[in-house]
């Protein structure tokens, strides 16, 4: 049994509300009292998979798993799917158009940081169906 | 150096007001939201031209002190509507990011 698990539907292209699911558990994650790098490498990561979400994908959902060792999210949408992660990994590449750039994002640095703030990242995606990202954040003893 | 401090000192209007009493611990300046996300550190002051609800996200996501909105950059409505909810300091300047992160600085 996991100490807390929360869950969140993250609603497609309402940049308004982005950013809430991950404020959400950096406020369980503060109270339950983990250092606060931990704290903030699950909330880049979060933030970064959740925008995403809004983004790219017309939103999806989202499961937090929080343990004393570790803390796993899993993010599921069913949007487009990423015809190449190779491709969609490198630093700087995005697709996003340009209104949503004028907004801030779409500096093609989301998937990346995930990678670099997590301890494990995967992704599964198929092409007009949608993606399944499972983050894992380990606590350090 | 507090918020408030800041504020008086280089005459940045108050446009929100979180706690003002807050500590400033350095600066970050930048724009595109993921940069500023992993790379400004609690308690900096951001300076920015985003005045946009994401903005407000981030900077609480990061635990910045605060935002300064520069070059007298628009704030949203419901930015600032979002800034009051959340308790984040917003303060506005006709002055860029060089010369008020310049300022800080020196007063850090
Ligand atoms: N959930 C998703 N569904 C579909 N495509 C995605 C998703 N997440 C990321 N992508 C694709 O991967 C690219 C890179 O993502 P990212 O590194 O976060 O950069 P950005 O979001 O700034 O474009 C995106 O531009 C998009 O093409
Ligand atoms: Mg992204």
């Amino acid at each position: 049994m996991s100490l807390i698990t929360l869950h969140y539907d993250v609603p497609g292209d309402d940049f308004t509300r982005a950013g809430e699911a991950s404020g959400n558990v950096k406020t369980h994650l503060k109270k339950l009292g983990f250092n606060p790098t931990v704290v903030r490498n699950v909330v880049i990561a979060l933030y970064e998979a959740e925008i995403n979400m809004v983004i790219h994908a017309g939103g999806g959902e989202i499961d937090v798993e929080i343990d004393p060792d570790q803390i796993r999210m899993v993010l599921t949408d069913h949007g487009p799917g990423i015809p190449d992660v190779e491709l969609a990994m490198q630093e700087g590449y995005s697709t996003a158009p340009d209104n949503v750039r004028a907004l801030g994002f779409g500096a093609g640095m989301g998937l990346p940081n995930i990678k670099k703030y997590t301890d494990d990242m995967q992704i599964e995606t198929e092409i007009g169906v949608g993606t399944t990202m499972r983050l894992r954040v380990d606590v350090p003893a | 150096m507090t918020v408030k401090e800041f504020a008086q000192q280089q005459s940045l209007t108050v446009a929100v007001e979180g706690d003002l009493s807050r500590e400033i611990g350095g600066g970050y300046c930048g724009d595109l939201l993921s940069w500023v996300m992993s790379r400004a550190e609690s308690d900096d002051c951001w300076f920015t031209v985003m005045g946009n609800v994401n903005a407000v996200a981030v900077s609480v996501l990061a635990d910045c002190a605060c935002i300064v909105l520069c070059e007298n950059a628009p704030l949203d409505d419901d930015a600032k509507l979002k800034a009051e909810q959340q308790g984040v300091n917003i303060l506005l300047s006709e002055q860029n990011a060089y010369t008020l992160a310049a300022a800080l600085s020196k007063a850090l």
